[in-house]
């Protein structure tokens, strides 16, 4: 029994050893930090379908993993070297400002108290979303106007549950909100019919749908009622991360739109009888030297589209058609196909 | 033999080995770390903040919250202010905390005389219930018992209790009392019953223990504090009138709703402090000695009267102080809320957090908000227990 | 009047068979009274209306086999995701090559703590030094270096993260609780003053308030340039609330010891802290064990509150399978009640040996 009054010795070794392995040190430039250390932080979701969630293997996939592989690619030759921080709602922000993650990338709208209030820097939208209702056929609503009276479940933590207030102020009509905190919950809440209708974002409203057993007695009403850019963003300050962050958001989107494929990215590349496209060239390091402008070398995009595939394929592996999720492109199309997907030039 | 001159070190010495210097020089020790640590982190936060361009105060608290709230005992609506917002989740933290405190008193000492009942049945499920409950995480059970509420029949299903009252996943929707202004009077009678009552307890024990004499007071209270006021309800032509819940296209309209989530969180709660509680009333009555409880028996008081004015009184002298901590614990719990929707104060903080990216002014609400609860629940505790110790020294 | 010569005993007569065998056991035990009976028709009624549809929808109609949620009828419990997520259950995300490790420390837990809570076991001298070394040696066990390869904290999840943050806790809090519970009775006013301000305010507050501290404002209290691991603030928080829970139970020891063991040894001329180590301590803590075992049966259940906090114990994994697009909608029921099946496992036989070292410990003080 004497045992147990000795306890401090372990502890005073566990003091002495385990604690100055788990307490890391944050510098100023981001980019040596980040090769220092050899490996990308990459905050992300905690289980978002499509968007961040895990295989049976235990690997996180999806739609905003994807990105935190390419910049990895991209920065240090290696898709695998992401180490990914879950985080929530609430500490996502704060995640970020104290410098525990690199970047973030967990389907985050772009707002401009976001933007300029909390000290960060949006680098671009890799999905642009917006708030709408789902429902069930047998309601026979048409609007979400016709709501008076409704119950509404709503997947918080994020700008959500402000829309809808406004929304139905506005309407001047009254409803009974249902905040609840996870989509598991929420949809099940919806499919018990604890509320009339389910508001989120119109992307997780598809993808939900396409998970009910009977998806055709469900509808989605055609008000969008705000609008959700989603991005991916880093701390102010640091301009030059922010670029390389912003860049290659942008290879992925312009390689969709200039037909660069995981599959064909290694032979457009070649210096000799690669591609004959000035700005492929120029994208994929063949020609000029914009990786040495921001600060990597030169086939950096090439790395990052062998490494996930661009924009196209990424949301087809996660979100498109061929999925669970079955989402169409919709606004996410490239500006060329009827969409706003939009990168400026690689020039 | 001459006096032994006294070296320097020896007065050191002499004065570490001064037991109320070397106290003094300890606690001033711990006041000047506490105080350099606390400047510490106060300055680390404030030069943290200004780094990070971060305002910092409670001024937020009047901005508009523009969220809405299911559950208001209060008016509120999405124009209101964040400090109200705050305030409206501390009223539901408080309804859920005291709705549950009393549920699970009661399930606490049903279940601890089941586990003392002597039917086989009774004890086993009482055990079964007790283990199940206590070794499961709450969380789980909140959520359990979210899921077997929303298999409640549908809002278009609802059971109908005398077209009054319905029953459906999405609550319990009640008739609404409206007031009307001469039900004042009504109120009057209830108070002055309630004190009546009171001067009658005291009179009829007084009564007791000098001629052996009992009053029925409990039929008498009833009297005076429902039945009177009642009475003079009729005569007013019921000043009281009820707006009940018509069916509209998607809810019900009117009257009063208590949500799934509030039923839910208040079961759970409930169920699992219970477990406790009725461990702690178990030890309780088994803490009594047996010899009062033959002695009840030999004087021929019938087994209700034995555990009411024998078993009861002197087992609630052991019971109470872990009764009061578990009813803390269920207060601290209710945060957990937030995982069903229970719009509480951790779950609006939340949203007031996500809003507003005030941590450190929201946290400090949080805390202050539950120790304010604790305190008040201990200085009522204590003082009900100092009651029933006095009792004992009479 | 009648007298009866008695000379000879009665034969004794066979008990009333309403009194013996399985007749009798029913009568007094079910049937003793009107009551009584009817409390024990309402109890059976109860059972049969509630365990044959729960047994049927878990094991009999339950579908054990498929790839994707898909292959689950939804009439009967989904348990297909079993043999593909159990590691993650398990194990989080520590790679599957290494789990041999956390296999390993998980196994020498046994003796590290046999060896604390039990007397008189064989090699006792040898195993108490390996119960002090033990921490250490899972700590490099799982994290690894010096020859292992460095696992970071954010691989550990799963059941394996409750057993971490709750352990780590529990034993990191015992030194600081029993510091504190000293203090409490302390004569200095102002370490008395701190320990029940200590104590009062942490008891006062709920864990997850803690966990967003930990979160969300630890950072901000350090200079920027020390960035502490999401686990670490975690295990500090915990431990920071465990040890108040602990204090208290250890009072509860202390002031169970004589007044005269303290005098005796103030008699012998032993100072305040010999008085407490050689004397008071081993006893007031013998007593505390139970307690102590039920504040980490608390703690340990606590730990799944790390999921609101975004961390994947074994509850943020059965989060992050019903996430899954693959089996979304289909086994939001199952994934829970599996973790809640692991909890009770673990939790009920703690409290069972809590309640039998309590009933040991009544014994030896009689």
């Amino acid at each position: 029994m004497i045992a147990l009054t000795r306890p401090g010795l372990s502890c005073a070794v566990f003091a002495a050893f385990v604690l100055p392995a788990m307490v890391g040190t944050a510098q100023a430039a981001t980019l040596d930090d980040i090769r220092a250390a050899d490996e990308l932080k990459c905050g992300i979701n905690t289980g978002l379908a499509g968007f961040a969630n895990t295989d049976d293997a235990g690997n996180w996939v999806g739609f905003d993993v994807d990105y935190c592989k390419a910049l990895a690619a991209a920065v240090l030759g290696d898709s695998g070297k992401v180490q990914y921080v879950s985080l929530t709602g609430k500490n996502r922000f704060p995640a970020l400002q104290a410098g525990e993650i690199e970047v973030l990338a967990r389907n985050t709208t772009w707002t401009l108290s976001r933007d300029v209030d909390l000290g960060l820097t949006f680098v671009g939208v890799n999905y642009y979303d917006g708030q709408g209702f789902i429902g069930p056929k047998s309601l026979g609503i048409s609007s979400a106007g016709e709501l008076d009276g409704a119950s509404v479940c709503i997947q918080t933590g994020t700008t959500t549950e402000l829309n809808l207030a406004d929304f139905f102020r506005t309407n001047n009509i009254t409803y009974e909100p249902v905040p609840i905190e996870t989509n598991s919950e929420a949809r099940a809440a919806y499919e018990a019919e604890r509320c009339d209708v389910y508001t989120s974002d119109a992307s997780g409203l598809a993808a939900t749908r396409a998970t009910f057993d009977n998806p055709n007695d469900h509808v989605i009403l055609p008000e969008i009622i705000s609008k959700e850019p989603l991005g991916p963003l880093v701390r102010h300050g640091d301009d030059q991360w922010a670029d390389i962050a912003r860049w290659v958001l942008n290879a992925l989107i312009s390689a969709e739109e200039l037909g660069v494929t995981q599959a064909n990215v290694e032979a457009l590349a070649q210096t000799d009888g690669g591609s004959d496209n000035p700005e492929i060239q120029r994208m994929l390091g063949s020609a000029g030297s914009m990786g040495k402008m921001l600060g990597l070398d030169a086939d950096w995009a090439a790395r990052a589209i062998k490494a996930v595939g661009n924009y196209g394929e990424i949301f087809a592996r996660h979100l498109g058609p061929d999925t669970r999720l079955g989402l169409e492109r919709g606004l996410n199309a490239l500006y060329t196909d009827g969409g706003i997907l939009y990168s400026p030039p690689f020039r | 033999m001459a006096a032994p001159s006294r070296t320097r070190i020896q007065q050191i010495s002499d004065l570490w080995t001064d037991e109320r210097l070397r106290g003094i020089a300890f606690q001033l020790l711990v006041i000047t770390s506490l105080a350099l640590f606390f400047t510490f982190i106060i300055w680390n936060t404030a030069t943290n903040l200004k780094h990070a361009g971060l305002a910092s105060g409670y001024g937020f608290l009047q901005d508009a919250a523009s969220f809405d709230i299911n559950q208001r005992l209060i008016d509120y609506d999405s124009t209101s202010s964040y400090g109200r917002a705050f305030l409206v989740g501390g009223l539901n933290t408080v309804l859920v905390a005291v709705l549950g405190i009393a549920a699970a008193t009661a399930i606490g000492f049903l279940v601890g005389l089941m586990r003392l009942s002597s039917n086989f049945l009774v004890g086993r499920i009482a055990s079964l219930y007790v283990e199940l409950t206590r070794n499961i995480p709450l969380l789980l059970q909140i959520i359990f018992w979210w899921v077997i509420i929303l298999t409640m029949p549908r809002v278009r299903d609802s059971i109908s209790v005398g077209d009054v009252l319905f029953l459906n996943n999405r609550g319990i929707r009640m008739p609404q009392p409206i007031l009307e202004d001469t039900f004042q009077f009504v109120l009057a009678l209830i108070v002055a019953g309630s004190i009546g009552t009171f001067f009658l307890a005291r009179w009829a024990r007084k009564r007791h223990e000098l001629t052996g004499q009992t009053f029925p007071v409990g039929w008498s209270a009833i009297g005076l504090i429902f039945g009177l006021p009642g009475l003079s309800m009729l005569f007013l032509g019921l000043p009281i009138s009820l707006e009940i819940p018509l069916q509209g296209k998607f809810n019900f309209a009117g009257g009063f709703n208590v949500t799934p989530e509030l039923i839910a969180l208040w079961l759970a709660l409930s169920l699992y402090t219970g477990a406790f509680i009725s461990e702690v009333v178990r030890s309780g009555i088994l803490a009594v000695d047996k010899g009062q409880i033959e002695a009840a028996r030999a004087v021929g008081l019938p087994p209700g009267l034995r555990t009411r004015k024998i078993i009861l009184p002197q087992a609630l002298r052991v019971i109470i102080p872990p009764l009061t901590n578990q009813y803390l614990n269920l207060t601290k719990n209710s945060s957990l809320a937030v995982v069903i929707g229970y719009q509480d104060i951790v779950s609006i903080g939340e949203t007031v957090l996500n809003q507003s990216g005030q941590a450190l002014e929201v946290i400090s609400i949080y805390m202050a908000f539950y120790l304010t609860l604790s305190l008040l629940t201990s200085v009522l505790m204590n003082w009900y227990n100092q009651r029933t110790a006095l009792v004992r020294e009479r | 009047m009648f007298f009866r010569d008695q000379s000879e005993m009665l034969p004794a007569r066979a008990a009333p068979i309403t009194e013996v065998g399985i007749v009798g056991w029913l009568r007094i035990n079910l049937f003793s009274s009107y009551p009584n009976s009817a409390l024990t028709l309402v109890s059976l009624t109860l059972l049969l209306l509630v365990v044959p549809p729960f047994i049927d929808w878990v094991l009999i109609k339950a579908q054990f086999s498929g790839d994707t949620g898909e292959a689950c009828s939804g009439i009967g419990a989904c348990w297909a995701w079993v043999d593909q997520r159990l590691g993650q259950f398990f194990y989080g995300f520590y790679p599957a090559e290494a789990h041999w490790r956390v296999n390993v420390t998980a196994v020498l837990l046994v003796p590290a703590i046999l060896y604390v809570l039990v007397d008189n076991l064989p090699g006792a001298k040898f195993g108490r030094w390996f119960s002090y070394v033990y921490p250490l040696l899972a700590a490099y066990l799982l994290v690894g270096g010096f020859g292992l390869e460095v696992i970071s904290s954010d691989k550990f999840g799963g059941f394996m993260l409750n057993m971490i943050v709750g352990l780590t806790g529990i034993v990191l809090s015992l030194p600081i609780g029993v510091l504190l519970a000293l203090g409490r009775q302390s004569r200095l006013p102002v370490i008395r003053l701190f320990s029940i301000a200590f104590i009062e305010a942490v008891r006062g507050v709920p864990l997850i308030t803690l966990l967003f501290v930990a979160i969300v404002l630890l950072q901000l209290f350090l200079p920027p340039e020390v960035s502490l691991d999401q686990l670490l603030r975690v295990i500090i928080m915990v431990t920071l609330f465990a040890s108040a829970y602990m204090a208290e139970v250890v009072r509860g020891g202390l002031q169970a010891i004589p007044k005269g063991q303290i005098e005796g040894a103030q008699a012998v001329g032993l100072g305040y802290w010999q008085t407490m180590r050689l004397i008071v301590l081993p006893q007031a803590l013998r007593i505390s064990i139970p307690g102590i075992v039920n504040t980490f049966i608390g703690l340990f259940k606590d730990t799944t509150l790390v999921i609101i906090i975004g961390l994947f114990d074994l509850l943020g994994h059965a989060r992050l399978l019903q996430t899954n697009p693959d089996w979304i909608g289909d086994v939001d029921h199952e994934a829970y009640l599996f973790s809640a099946a692991v909890f009770f496992l673990v939790c009920f036989l703690m409290s069972r040996y809590s309640v039998s070292l309590e009933k040991q410990l009544s014994k030896d003080r009689h």
